[in-house]
């Protein structure tokens, strides 16, 4: 048995996406070396609870995080999907949308909110700012592009994207989820460099505790 | 219409605005703008403003030595030069004697060169640092010693015994990237330093290589929550130096366009407000409302948030037929549900006693430190532009300038859930009578404006929003400067929260209501 085909989510049907040919690229890829029954069948009952249940951090430095708002409230209404629980906090978060421009003095911030963050942990860039660096892009002080400090899952592009743009761009990652083997590579991310180098500064700093 | 700028050499500059401030009331500092002249040298502009007769004076200052500028500092004049002092510094290096606090306002401390500067090159030097940003402690105070050499010395901001606490950059209450630093005596706030700049966009400079109408697209996106006013001080700004007229019915659905973006903002407001102080509930009651605006925004104008609708001598696309009649409905849904507002939250003991007489402000502190719109109307200051320079209709119209004079949290809520009111009153007036007329006056398809300075100021729905154009009669300006009004809001925090207790402190920066991305540009 192969991982999931065709990612179902309940919000809309497989056809109606725009770009399915991807996420199969996708898929191919995951599937090229085979898979186990077993551990495939305990993956499709963890990413259909971590899916159904993302919790996103709100993290907002400009317009886009108005319409952010917007989702939260009634019209909109993201807890029908299971985005509502918004964290403010980094480490209780699975996903951060990063909302607005970015700017120089800002990244090192949003790199230091995305190394607290758990994993297994995603990225959505939305707007305009964050995917290019927008109308700013002639600015000395604006990151042209959010996927040079981060790595960036899921693109939303609009200035501000309407609140059904965020819903689009969160069940794209909702499907990328459903797809991927979680036991023994998701849930066990250890080949990050950032990873690596706290690791290796700890172990640094417990040897020379024991050398003194 | 340029604005008419006297020039004052340095060494007679402090002496001169004593005696404005002393003996011409000239007790508002509107802006201070630092300038580049290129081979003049490099200078800085002051409009000045009386709060009692309404009278104005313009100065300007010029230094031509370019390694070492050096002008007197207005700082003990008034109190918000001092952080208008810091921002010239950061963009051009001007150092201002005698200010006790020269720092970089908006970029990292170990940032090279002066990006406003025209022989400035500040991508090259500054590539994307990912270290984390130092932050001093201390600062340094440039003087003139006895003999005429420069000179300085330190201050401390933050001693090291002293219990400092970080409020954001990532906060869910500071409205975005604002970032304080906290000094407690226990529960009791005793300081605090804001550190500004993280969402500094630099829009000042981006809009000298762009064209007039290409400039438009930036103000929308400065208060965002103000879009359709910031466009509108713009478009007045380049038709005022045109001498451009736009048609009654422009003029009609502009100023109804303002009065519905400050109905949203201050919707927005309150939701912000309830959330800050733990109330979530209330929270989705304006945003029901709001989205019966976006509703109306978006069907005329394509926009929810950001409109891109004034446009340079008219309005981007004619309002629908239905218009009117969706505005109507608005404004009676809105005036029927307006007593729920107050019945969630307002009124309600526990809110009250988060409100009243918490973080007072006085008259004299507000005019000082340049606290405009709702904020220093809750103090007893006559500020509101639509008021002191009357522009598009609002010589026309009847509304009332909403003060009160206690200066406390609960007087700045009140007041903007009064505005909405006067706002409502105001739409009413205008929505049944829109001229028929061109929505778009014709105008040459290159626009460049005449030699000279510009300034148009509007009131956006946090104070007074400015903006001053110098053009030397290029397609570009040559310089255009933003008057934000949320930089002195920010401001004003240290005098507002010192020893309230912290939880008051997400109270009052909420009662401010400022956005981030207007103080930063």
């Amino acid at each position: 048995m192969a991982l999931i085909r065709k990612p179902k989510i309940k919000s809309i049907p497989y056809e109606d996406f725009k770009d399915n040919e991807s996420l199969e690229q996708l898929i191919d890829q995951l599937n090229e070396k085979g898979t186990n029954v077993i551990v495939t069948t305990a993956d499709q009952l963890i990413n259909w609870g971590r899916s159904n249940s993302v919790w996103p951090m709100n993290f907002g430095t400009s317009c886009c995080a108005i319409e952010l708002m917007a989702m939260g409230a009634a019209r909109f209404d993201m807890a029908r999907f299971g985005f509502e629980v918004t964290r403010t906090s980094p480490r209780q978060a699975d996903l951060i949308l990063v909302c607005g421009t970015i700017t120089n003095k800002m990244a090192p911030v949003l790199r230091r909110l995305y190394d607290q963050m758990a994993d297994p942990k995603y990225v959505i860039a939305i707007g305009g700012c964050t995917i290019s660096g927008g109308p700013f892009t002639k600015s000395y002080h604006v990151v042209k592009g959010v996927d040079q400090i981060l790595p960036v899952d899921v693109y939303v592009p609009g200035c501000p994207p309407r609140p059904e743009a965020f819903y689009y761009g969160m069940m794209q990652l909702q499907r990328k989820m459903k797809i991927e083997n979680y036991l023994g590579t998701v849930n066990a991310k250890q080949k990050d460099e950032h990873k690596q180098e706290a690791q290796a500064l700890q172990q640094k700093i417990l040897n020379e505790e024991q050398e003194a | 219409m340029t604005l008419e700028i006297t020039t004052i050499a340095p060494a007679e500059l402090h002496a001169e605005m004593l005696r404005l401030k002393e003996e011409r009331k000239m007790d508002y500092l509107r802006n201070l703008i630092g300038m580049d002249w290129g081979e003049e040298g490099l200078g800085v502009i002051y409009m000045l403003e009386s709060s009692e007769t309404g009278e104005t004076a313009n100065l300007k200052t010029l230094t031509a030595d370019r390694e070492n500028p050096c002008i007197p500092t207005v700082s003990d004049i008034w109190d918000i030069a001092n952080i208008y002092e810091r921002e010239v510094f950061d963009y051009f290096g001007i150092k201002f004697l005698n200010n006790p606090d020269m720092r970089r306002l908006f970029l990292r401390e170990d940032w090279v060169g002066y990006p406003l500067r025209k022989d400035d090159k500040p991508e090259q030097e500054n590539p994307l640092r990912m270290d984390d940003e130092p932050l001093a402690d201390t600062t340094t105070e440039y003087f003139l010693r006895e003999d005429g050499t420069l000179a300085s010395r330190q201050h401390t901001i933050f001693a090291p015994e002293d219990y400092v606490v970080n409020v954001g950059p990532q906060h869910p209450s500071t409205h975005g990237v604002l970032h304080m630093r906290v000094k407690l005596d226990g529960e009791t706030v005793r300081k605090i330093e804001p550190v500004l700049g993280y969402i500094h966009r630099g829009i000042e400079k981006i809009s000298e290589s762009l064209t007039y109408p290409q400039m438009l697209a930036m103000t929308d996106r400065l208060d965002y929550l103000s879009a359709m006013q910031n466009r509108h001080a713009m478009c007045m700004c380049i038709e005022k130096a045109m001498e451009l007229e736009v048609t009654p019915r422009i003029q009609y659905i502009r100023t109804i366009m303002d009065e519905l973006q400050r109905i949203a903002s201050h919707l927005i407001y309150y939701a912000c407000m309830t959330m800050d102080t733990g109330a979530l509930t209330a929270f989705f009651y304006t945003f029901r409302e709001r989205e019966m605006l976006c509703k109306i925004f978006e069907d005329n104008f394509g926009g929810r948030l950001i409109m891109n609708y004034n446009t340079i001598g008219g309005v981007q696309y004619d309002i629908l037929p239905d218009f009117a009649r969706q505005v109507k409905e608005f404004c009676q849904a809105l005036r029927k549900r307006f007593h729920e507002y107050q019945d969630i939250y307002t009124t309600n003991i526990i809110a009250q006693q988060r409100m009243i007489g918490v973080g007072t402000l006085s008259l004299d502190e507000v005019i000082s430190r340049g606290v405009t719109g709702p904020s220093g109307r809750a103090s007893g200051w006559h500020n509101d532009v639509r008021k002191r320079h009357p522009y598009a209709l609002y010589d026309q119209v009847e509304f009332n300038e909403i003060i009160r004079t206690e200066g406390d949290t609960n007087a700045r809520h009140w007041n903007r859930m009064d505005e909405i009111l006067e706002s409502l009153h105001i739409v009413e007036q205008l929505i049944d009578n829109i001229p028929e007329g061109e929505y778009q006056v014709k105008r040459k398809p290159i626009i460049k404006l005449p030699e000279g300075d510009f300034y148009q100021a509007v009131e956006s729905s946090r104070g007074e929003f400015g903006v001053f154009i110098e053009s030397k009669g290029d397609k570009s300006p040559y310089r255009v400067h933003f008057r934000s009004n949320g930089l002195p809001l920010v401001g004003a925090m240290d005098a507002a929260c010192r020893d309230q207790k912290f939880a008051d402190l997400i109270a009052i920066g909420a009662s401010m209501d400022f956005v981030i991305p207007d103080i930063d540009r």
